[in-house]
């Protein structure tokens, strides 16, 4: 199996970014070839479902950071759905809770762009 | 569990300075991890700071040439999680490094600059040292 897999679907007008496995400095670039694809296409409204994400680092949460001034520019977002425990933690060490939506479940974070 | 000098494990590697060694990098910390009752949430930590260590030195020290190598000297007992790096490449202090400012970052659509942070705030102690054309960066975490 791949170290990191990502692909993207869409629920109602919202993108669904699913993430699968170890997302680090090697894999990164992947996520960030989604967003550029997503940004192409003209569509802002994003959830990443993290249900199968095993392992996040800095690189990781910095593809996020790079993205989503531009997905609010368009009035859209960057929304977080089914995070595992350890994954969050992470994010809550760095203070992402203060600057991000998180939910308990994927159509929770699409209901919520409206 | 009988707790002596023999329960603790010393171990050297060498690996290529590139980012594709991250994922072994990982399975030697969880590999030695997994030998004391050492809880899942400071394994992964401890996992997350190592990978961050390592990232900066193929990033800043190295600048990705992938030819490059990294020393890895692990020191891990009951009560003392203990990883010595070792490059030659450009000087690289994490202490000279500013904490980030994530909202800013965000502004300027930048996403670097958490990895001495997440490091430093995982760790114990994060010590960094230059002995001639070495760089040395050590990472020390309490376990009881």
């Amino acid at each position: 199996m791949a170290d990191f897999n990502v692909s993207s679907r869409v629920n109602g007008d919202v993108c669904i970014i699913d993430v699968q496995g170890y997302l680090d400095a090697h894999t990164a670039p992947l996520l960030e070839n989604e967003f550029n694809k997503l940004i192409d296409k003209g569509i802002y409204k994003v959830v990443v479902n993290f249900s199968n994400l095993d392992y996040i680092s800095s690189a990781g949460l910095g593809v996020f950071m790079a993205y989503v001034e531009t997905m609010r520019e368009k009035n859209g977002d960057i929304k977080f759905s089914n995070l595992k425990k350890e994954v969050y933690s992470i994010f809550d060490l760095l203070g992402f809770p203060v600057l991000y939506e998180f939910f308990k479940d994927e159509e929770e974070a699409v209901k919520k762009f409206g | 569990m009988k707790t002596g000098k023999q329960d603790i494990i010393k171990n050297e590697y060498t690996i290529p300075a590139s980012t594709d060694s991250l994922k072994d990098v990982r399975e030697i910390i969880e590999t030695a991890c997994a030998k004391y009752k050492i809880s899942k949430k400071t394994v992964y930590e401890i996992t997350l700071a190592v990978d961050e260590a390592c990232t900066n030195i193929i990033k800043h020290a190295y600048h990705n040439s992938s030819d490059k190598q990294i020393n890895i000297s692990l020191t891990v007992s009951e009560k003392l999680f203990e990883i010595k790096l070792t490059d030659t490449g450009e000087h690289f202090d994490p202490s000279k490094i500013p904490n980030p400012d994530i909202r800013e970052s965000q502004k300027q659509k930048k996403g670097g600059g958490l990895g001495v942070f997440l490091m430093k705030k995982i760790m114990d102690e994060v010590k960094y040292k230059t002995i001639g054309n070495k760089n040395e960066l050590t990472l020390i975490k309490k376990l009881m």
